[in-house]
C-alpha cells in the first residue's frame, strides 16, 4: 500500500509535466497505432490509388519521367495532409464526440502539450506511410532520385512539418468551434487543396497568385523545395527559389504555432465560461 | 391505396438520407461542398493534361478522360451512398437497430438511403460537364447526343452501381473495422481498373483483364459514346466492339454482379444477426 501511495504521491508540473504530456499523447500515436496493422495497410493503400491512377494518366499523355517521380512524392505527402485533416484538425472534435475533452480540459495538464503530442505522435508515425509510400510507388514507376543538397533537404522536411503541424493545431481548435460541421470541413479539405497545393504536379504551373495563396498551406512550399532537391530537373519546376521557400517555412512555423496558443487559450476560456465547449450535438 | 413495404421503406429512407445529407449546414454551404470537391477533382486532372499537352484540348484523349472523370463521381457517390448507411446508422446514429425491427425492407432502405448521394452526384457530374464544354472545348454537342443509348445506359449504370453498394453494405455490417474504408477503397480500385481516366491499354497486359470484368469498363465507355461518339469509339481498348454489343456485356455483368451482391448482402446480413453485429458500436 506505502509502495504504491508513495509512487503516485510525487506529482510533476512545470515543464516535467508539459513534457510527460506530449510523450503522453503522442505514445498512443507512435505505438498504438503501428499494433493496428490493418490501418498502416489502409493508410497506405489509399494513396497509393490515386498515385497509380494519376501516374497512368501521365503515361497516357507521355508526360517527362520527372512527373512520375512527382506523383509519387505527392502521394506520400497526402498521407501528412490526411493525417493533419482527421487526426489533428478533427481530434478534439471526436474527442468531444467521445466524452474525453471535458477530461482533458479538466487535467492539470497543458492543452498546449496536448495538441504537441498529438502532432508529434502523428508526425512521426505519418513519416512511416510516407515512406512505404514512396519506396513502393518508387519501387512500382522506377522513379530516380537525385539529392543536390541533403541539408537543404533536411532543413525543408522539418519546417514543413512544423508549419503543417502547428497549422494543424490551429485548426484543432478552429473545427471544435464549427461544431458538427468539422467532418464535412476535414471532407471538403482534400481535393480542393490537392489541387491547390500541387500534389500531382508543379505548383509553378498554376497562376502566380493561385500558387502564392496556395503556398499558406505549408505543403505547397515544401513540395516545391523538394522537388527541385530531389529530381536532376526539379529546379526547372520550381515556384520560388529553395532558399526563400526556407525562409518562409521557418515564418509560418513560428507564426503558425502561436496563433494556435492563442486559439487554443481562447477555445479554453469559451470551455470554462460558456461551458458548452464539451456539449456533444449530433 | 395502400402503399407497398418497399416502396413506403425507399421512399422514406431517401427522405431521411437527403435530410442527413443536406441538413448539416445552410443551403449555400451544402452547394458549395457538393461542388467544389468534384471540381476540384476534375481541375487537377485538366491542369495535369494542359501542363503536358501544352493546353491542346482538341485532343481526343481529353474529353475521354474528362467525361470518364465526371461520370466516375457517380460511382463514388452512389456506392458508398448505399453502403456509408450501415456505418451512418450503426455507429453515428446508433439506430440500425432500430431500422431492422421496423416494418421495412432493410435492403430497399439501404438502396433508398443512397439516393440522397445520387442527387447531389447529379449535381455535381452536370457542373463538372457543364465547366467542361464551357471552358475547355468538351465537343459535346446536343444534337449529336445519342439520347436513347445515353439515358439507358445511364439508368443501368446507376442501379449497377446501387447494387454494389449493396454488397458493400453487406460486407461493412459483417466488420467492424475500417468500414468506413470500404466504399472508398473500392470506388479508388474502380478508378484504376475501369480505364475512367486512361485507356486500359495504358495498365500493364497482365492486369488487363481485371478491367475487362468490370461493368464500369463497359458503362463509361458507352456513356462517353453516346455523347461524343466517334471521338470516344477512337482508342483501341473496346474499338472492335459496336455500342449493341456493349450495352449487351454492360447488361449482363451488370445482372452477374447484382446477383452476386443480393447473395452476398443476403449471407452478410445473416452472419451480422446472428453474430449480434446489427447494433456492434466500436467508436473506431
Amino acid at each position: 500500500m506505502n509502495a504504491v501511495s508513495s509512487k503516485y504521491s510525487h506529482k510533476d508540473a512545470g515543464w516535467r509535466l508539459f513534457l510527460k504530456t506530449i510523450i503522453a499523447r503522442a505514445y498512443p500515436r507512435l505505438i498504438g497505432q503501428q499494433r493496428e496493422v490493418s490501418w498502416m495497410v489502409f493508410d497506405v493503400v489509399m494513396p497509393m490509388l490515386a498515385v497509380i491512377a494519376y501516374v497512368f494518366v501521365y503515361r497516357a499523355l507521355k508526360a517527362p519521367e520527372e512527373y512520375i517521380g512527382f506523383v509519387v512524392m505527392g502521394g506520400a505527402m497526402t498521407a501528412f495532409w490526411m493525417n493533419i485533416l482527421w487526426s489533428m484538425s478533427s481530434q478534439l472534435y471526436w474527442e468531444k464526440e467521445q466524452g474525453n475533452l471535458a477530461l482533458y480540459i479538466m487535467a492539470p495538464n497543458s492543452m498546449m502539450a496536448v495538441l504537441l503530442g498529438m502532432a508529434l505522435g502523428g508526425m512521426l508515425a505519418t513519416a512511416l506511410r510516407a515512406i512505404a509510400v514512396t519506396v513502393l510507388g518508387s519501387f512500382m514507376f522506377g522513379v530516380k532520385y537525385e539529392v543536390t543538397s541533403y541539408i537543404q533537404l533536411f532543413s525543408v522536411f522539418m519546417l514543413a512539418m512544423a508549419a503543417l503541424y502547428g497549422m494543424g493545431m490551429i485548426m484543432a481548435s478552429a473545427f471544435l468551434l464549427f461544431g458538427r460541421e468539422a467532418w464535412h470541413m476535414a471532407n471538403l479539405a482534400q481535393e480542393p487543396i490537392f489541387l491547390a497545393s500541387g500534389f500531382y504536379f508543379p505548383i509553378k504551373s498554376l497562376p502566380f497568385w493561385v500558387a502564392a495563396g496556395a503556398s499558406i498551406i505549408p505543403l505547397t512550399l515544401g513540395m516545391d523545395a523538394m522537388r527541385q532537391l530531389i529530381f536532376p530537373s526539379g529546379f526547372q519546376f520550381g515556384f520560388m527559389t529553395v532558399r526563400l521557400e526556407i525562409l518562409i517555412l521557418a515564418v509560418m512555423s513560428v507564426l503558425f504555432v502561436v496563433t494556435a496558443k492563442m486559439l487554443l487559450a481562447y477555445v479554453e476560456k469559451i470551455a470554462v465560461r460558456e461551458g458548452r465547449i464539451t456539449e456533444s450535438r449530433r | 391505396m395502400q402503399t407497398s413495404t418497399s416502396w413506403r421503406s425507399f421512399r422514406m429512407a431517401a427522405w431521411l438520407g437527403w435530410l442527413i445529407e443536406s441538413n448539416w449546414t445552410d443551403p449555400f454551404l451544402f452547394t458549395v461542398y457538393s461542388i467544389v470537391k468534384p471540381l476540384s477533382g476534375a481541375a487537377i486532372l485538366v491542369i495535369m493534361y494542359g501542363i503536358i499537352t501544352q493546353g491542346n484540348f482538341d485532343s481526343p484523349l481529353f474529353p475521354y478522360i474528362y467525361l470518364g472523370n465526371a461520370f466516375y463521381i457517380y460511382v463514388g457517390a452512389v456506392m458508398t451512398g448505399v453502403s456509408w448507411a450501415v456505418v451512418d446508422d450503426r455507429e453515428h446514429y446508433k439506430t440500425l437497430k432500430y431500422m431492422y425491427i421496423a416494418p421495412i425492407y432493410i435492403p430497399i432502405y439501404l438502396l433508398g438511403r443512397g439516393v440522397a448521394r445520387f442527387i447531389t452526384g447529379s449535381i455535381a457530374v452536370f457542373i463538372t460537364i457543364a465547366a467542361g464544354v464551357l471552358f475547355l472545348k468538351v465537343p459535346l454537342h446536343f444534337t449529336e447526343i445519342d439520347w436513347l443509348l445515353f439515358i439507358v445506359t445511364l439508368i443501368l449504370g446507376v442501379i449497377m452501381l446501387a447494387l454494389l453498394g449493396l454488397l458493400l453494405a453487406g460486407v461493412t455490417l459483417t466488420v467492424a473495422r475500417h468500414e468506413g474504408f470500404i466504399g472508398e477503397a473500392t470506388a479508388g480500385a474502380l478508378y484504376i481498373f475501369s480505364g475512367a481516366v486512361f485507356p486500359l491499354d495504358i495498365l500493364p497486359e497482365w492486369i488487363r483483364p481485371v478491367g475487362y470484368f468490370m461493368p464500369t469498363t463497359y458503362w463509361l465507355e458507352l456513356l462517353r459514346r453516346s455523347l461524343v461518339g466517334n471521338v470516344a469509339q477512337a482508342f483501341p481498348t473496346l474499338a472492335n466492339f459496336s455500342n449493341m454489343e456493349i450495352l449487351g456485356i454492360l447488361l449482363a455483368l451488370s445482372i452477374f454482379f447484382g446477383v452476386i451482391s443480393i447473395w452476398v448482402f443476403r449471407v452478410c446480413d445473416r452472419i451480422a444477426r446472428e453474430r449480434g453485429l446489427i447494433d456492434h458500436t466500436t467508436n473506431y
